[in-house]
């Protein structure tokens, strides 16, 4: 039985609207993203120069530059990771091999959703109250340990969703090989879900490279430069946030040198984790 | 599939009689030249949780032969070649009573090293399951477990597996690369490489050949005949053809009972029970 010419043009006509819609939805959404983008590279590269990389942050009134907050940044982010990375994968791949629909199991991951979903700054004060006020003194380590608590639920989220979606077959086939399974783990499982811990580890990345509250109450901000992570550490979110609120064009300009200079890092990161992943993933 | 399942002699009035036997009585399972027994099957039962798959399975499986195992689908065969190698084990709640001799020994019972006796006892799945690592690696893989190899040994052996599984000429120009990038019959001869490695006694096949095209079927098919001379071999197929072809016994297993099991030739021609009977001839399943 044919379709009416009439039926076929009301379908044409329902999914050009539909398309079309969809369609401007996107151009909505990426035309946010572009602005943003737009008025991070345009204000940030007037600020962009030499002595961002190579000064300290100066007083208003006075040249200087970020390389205080850029290392203190990286330095914190690093430890953040290693130990994010540690726990979550450990923790998600628990979560994914071992607990099954444990009454344990289901708390932890109940509870991981939670956390994932916590408010930074509330993360910045249960470090202040652990590892800030018994100790007397912010620190670079305080703030690791509270960037690292907003990585590892990311973490371990993915983590399991990937260990989850690897097929019940490849498990039983490497098992069948008469393989122990924490070695099924190391040389099978987490080897297929690379990618996608990768993914997990560059969302939590990304998710804390930007953080500042929690670095308020726990690195707070350092103006000089030191590789002391034991010591109050400057780092780039605290200190766009300060010089961005400050009366002072020059410092201004340096915030928005900051914020540009943590986008281009957490672009770069990204893109060369994927070439990593992608190059280490067989085809 | 019932096109291709060969006609049973028409039946006659003596052997209208013979069907009527009651599953598992004497001559609808045959006994196994003790001598030649690889794996003795005792009264095993098995449960999922409540569930139970298999009732009181006895047969035995003859060394360096191959022994099918056909019935509709739930019968508990692939359940039975699961028990073989224990891997039921990953998942809480299964459980499998009676005795499993391999070489005489009980693997049922609790002190059963679970990882040498899989060494022993290999296992190639429905689906082809290569490991994200190169061709090489995967067909070492097992091999790294249990033995320390020098370079060239491990060559060796990773060539004599391919060999073995047909598959050597197709990628010995490519053994760096992905196990993943190969075709699906080719993947699936990885995995029969990977297993013989390892240098197993036993080989179980769970329908190795139900993911692939008639031609990687037919090559597979071909393996597994070369195998024979070197392996015990148990295989689990809906192909009754593959039965008919590859295997010396087969057994019919219908809600988790052996209904019948016997020499191929005798069992495809003149099948004892009437359910055998109905199934081979297309009745039903």
């Amino acid at each position: 039985m044919a379709l009416s010419a009439a039926r076929i043009g009301r379908r044409r006509a329902a999914n050009a609207v539909f398309v079309g819609f969809c369609f401007v939805v996107t151009a909505l959404a990426l035309a946010a993203l572009a602005l943003i983008l737009w008025s991070l590279v345009a204000q940030g590269v007037g600020g962009l120069n030499l002595k961002v990389f190579t000064m300290a942050t100066p007083a208003a009134g006075t040249p200087g530059g970020l390389i205080n907050a850029i290392v203190g940044s990286v330095m914190m982010c690093l430890l953040a990771m290693v130990i994010a990375l540690t726990i979550g994968v450990l923790a998600g791949t628990w979560l994914a091999e071992y607990a099954g629909e444990s009454r344990y199991g289901s708390m932890v991951r109940f509870l991981n959703d939670v956390l994932l979903s916590a408010p930074s700054i509330l993360v910045g004060l249960f470090v202040y109250e652990i590892l800030v006020a018994p100790f007397h003194g912010f620190s670079g380590f305080a703030g690791s340990v509270a960037l690292a608590l907003l990585a590892v639920p990311v973490i371990t989220r993915t983590t399991e969703d990937v260990l989850k979606l690897q097929p019940t077959s490849l498990r039983e086939s490497a098992v069948a090989l008469g393989t122990p399974f924490w070695r099924v783990i190391r040389t099978v499982l987490w080897r297929a879900a690379s990618s996608g811990i990768v993914t997990g580890a560059l969302l939590a990345f990304a998710r804390i490279s930007g953080e500042t509250a929690p670095l308020l109450f726990t690195a707070l901000n350092n103006q000089f430069f030191s590789w002391n992570m034991a010591k109050p550490m400057a780092n780039l979110p605290v200190v766009i946030f300060q010089f961005a609120l400050t009366p002072y064009p020059d410092l201004n300009k340096l915030a928005w040198a900051g914020a540009l200079i943590i986008a281009v890092s957490v672009l770069g990161v990204t893109i060369i984790a994927r070439i990593v992943s992608r190059d280490s993933k067989p085809s | 599939m019932t096109d291709t399942a060969p006609e049973p002699l028409a039946p006659d009035a003596a052997e209208a009689q013979v069907r009527a036997v009651t599953p598992g009585s004497d001559n609808s399972i045959i006994q196994i030249d003790p001598a030649q027994v690889k794996i003795d099957i005792r009264n095993v039962d098995f449960f999922y949780g409540k569930g139970q798959a298999l009732k009181s399975v006895s047969m035995s499986v003859a060394r360096n032969a191959v022994t099918a195992l056909i019935g509709p689908s739930g019968c508990g065969k692939s359940t039975l070649l699961r028990t073989l190698n224990r891997m039921y084990g990953l998942y809480p709640g299964h459980r499998a009573t009676g005795e499993i001799l391999f070489d005489g020994e009980d693997i049922l019972g609790p002190r059963t090293n679970l990882s040498l006796l899989r060494a022993r006892i290999g296992m190639v799945f429905q689906k082809p399951t290569p490991f994200p690592m190169s061709i090489y690696d995967n067909v070492a893989f097992g091999v790294r477990l249990y033995e320390n190899l020098s370079r060239a040994e491990m060559s060796d052996r990773v060539e004599e597996a391919l060999r073995k599984a047909a598959l050597w000429d197709e990628v010995k120009d490519k053994l760096p690369t992905s196990g993943l990038g190969l075709s699906g019959g080719q993947q699936q001869r990885l995995c029969v490489a990977r297993c013989i490695a390892v240098r197993p006694e036993v080989l179980l096949l769970d329908e190795p050949t139900s993911a692939l095209d008639p031609i990687s079927s037919a090559r597979l098919e071909e393996t597994v005949t070369q195998l024979k001379s070197d392996y015990t071999i148990v295989i689990v197929t809906h192909n009754l053809g593959q039965a008919a072809r590859l295997s010396d016994y087969t057994g019919f297993m219908f809600l988790g009972e052996l209904v019948e099991y016997g020499e191929t030739g005798a069992m495809f021609t003149r099948p004892v029970t009437s359910r055998a009977s109905d199934y081979i001839t297309g009745r039903f399943g």
